[in-house]
């Protein structure tokens, strides 16, 4: 049994994802080639710059072993990690790889002035737990579909939704000092 | 600055980590980069080393430039605002740009003061050449810290000795006693609760970016082993003989810096970088690296 979680490195926060899974005596590996996830039992895909994670996706033959992967294995997504994977995004740069049924806009809150930080509820981890959410040039689900199930809205907006093993969160875990969504993932 | 604003500004700085900020001047050069999978553009009017050969005095781009590369790119897109210029600051961030840089590669406004970036909502990037001016940046509300190496040289040294000082500085705060920390504090003039943070943390309080002088792929990943979390690249792109391919092997050489099969690969047949100044060419003043304290 593999005991390791990954983190795609490619480009983005993925420092702070390892930083959040330690704080729970999670194992972390660095994933740069695709080869790499064979020692993964899980995988987060972090924030950073979709364009940029298209990019190299691409050029490092990332889609199929991602979605191979996948099948039988859980996967978060964070913000532009998110948008990665998505069914459909609002923008000809980005290629997702649709691992789960959502269409998402990128930027939709604006530039970073219009960046914050809200409490969410999060009745997925008891009753009247909230989790302090950090949007940043955060992008939005606009579409969800049948299966998908949505675990926390902001303003009547799903902002963090599951499908079995696939997450997908429009805002950062990863920059707060709360592991509690890094370990609800890690049980998944 | 409230708090959360500048947990959100330095949260933008940790999303372009492991990435290249590229240096455009204009709409069709933003798109280069942004095609070639930059994480940022810095909007200019002019390059680093064609503004070093103008000489005269350098200032905020013509708003209008920075617009219009607004519009065609997606990605987070920076501008440059002359060290202590707070109005310059103000009309970038009415522009709505994503970050701001008060940069030593345009003539300072302001000799005695930078600006006072805990007034803004807009993030801050600040140059460096140790770790007390870095923290000084910070204490100022600076959300992310650049070396300033020496810009428009195409010559990477002065980032490398910039880098090495503060990475040397960091690892030395780790080493003292609590009780020598206000010693240090007073000999680099640098606050002493952000000297305290950084000797806990053993890291820059916030994210540290290399810039100033690279011009290859082999540059970025030298930037990046020495400790630098990102790149910024200015002259090096679009001032070589193939920008887009240039812009794409670098882009891959700060993704896999320490995969040295990678780094030769994307290293080959980019034709010329661009050209190089030596440092001992560079009279003392026209240094754009001594410029703010």
């Amino acid at each position: 049994m593999r005991h390791t979680i990954g983190i795609l490195a490619l480009q983005g926060d993925f420092e702070k994802h390892a930083e959040q899974l330690t704080s729970l005596n999670i194992e972390t590996i660095q994933v740069r080639k695709p080869e790499t996830l064979e020692k993964c039992r899980g995988l987060i895909i972090p924030g950073g710059e979709s364009t940029t994670l298209t990019k190299l996706f691409d050029i490092y033959g990332f889609y199929e072993p991602i979605r191979e992967f996948s099948r039988n294995h859980p996967v978060m997504g964070t913000c532009a990690g998110m948008i990665m994977l998505a069914a459909e995004a609002d923008d000809y740069r980005i290629s997702p790889l649709s691992l789960i049924d959502i269409s998402v806009r990128r930027n939709a809150y604006g530039r970073q002035i219009n960046s914050f930080v809200t409490n969410v509820d999060t009745p997925f981890l008891g009753e009247s737990e909230t989790f302090r959410a950090i949007f940043i040039r955060a992008p939005q689900i606009e579409r969800v579909g049948p299966d998908v199930e949505i675990l926390i809205e902001y303003k009547g907006n799903p902002v963090m939704v599951r499908n079995k093993n696939i997450f997908a969160l429009a805002f950062h875990p990863e920059l707060t000092h709360d592991p509690r969504i890094h370990q609800y993932f890690s049980e998944a | 600055m409230e708090e959360e604003r500048f947990e959100t500004n330095v949260g933008l700085a940790e999303m372009l980590k492991g990435g290249v900020i590229m240096d455009v001047t204009t709409a069709e050069q933003a798109k280069i980069a942004e095609d070639a999978g930059a994480v940022a553009v810095m909007a200019l009017e002019r390059l680093p080393s064609d503004i070093r050969k103008a000489g005269g005095v350098a200032r905020m781009s013509d708003p209008t430039v920075i617009q219009e590369i607004q519009e065609v790119v997606s990605i987070p897109v920076m501008a440059k605002c002359r060290i202590g210029h707070f109005v310059e600051g103000q009309i970038l961030q009415a522009l709505g740009v994503d970050f701001i840089d008060e940069s030593e590669v345009l003539t300072p406004a302001d000799e005695a003061n930078h600006i006072d970036k805990n007034a803004f909502k807009v993030p801050f990037v600040c140059g460096c050449r140790n770790l007390g001016e870095a923290l000084r940046r910070i204490g100022e509300g600076a959300a992310m810290i650049r070396t300033k190496g020496e810009a428009g040289t195409g010559n990477i040294v002065e980032a490398v000795r910039h880098m090495r000082q503060v990475m040397g500085d960091i690892r030395r705060l780790t080493v003292l006693g609590d009780d020598e920390l206000m010693a240090v504090s007073k000999d680099w003039g640098a606050p002493y609760e952000w000297v305290r943070k950084t000797a806990k943390l053993g890291r820059m309080p916030v994210p540290n970016f290399a810039a100033g002088g690279i011009a290859t792929p082999a540059d970025a990943a030298l930037m990046m082993q020495l400790g630098a979390e990102s790149v910024f690249v200015g002259s090096g792109i679009f001032k070589s003989d193939d920008p887009k391919s240039r812009a794409q092997a670098i882009v891959q050489s700060v993704t896999h810096y320490n995969d040295p099969e990678i780094l030769m690969r994307v290293s080959s047949g980019l034709g010329n970088a661009m050209e190089g100044i030596e440092m001992s060419e560079l009279r003392e003043e026209d240094r754009l690296q001594t410029r703010g304290w």
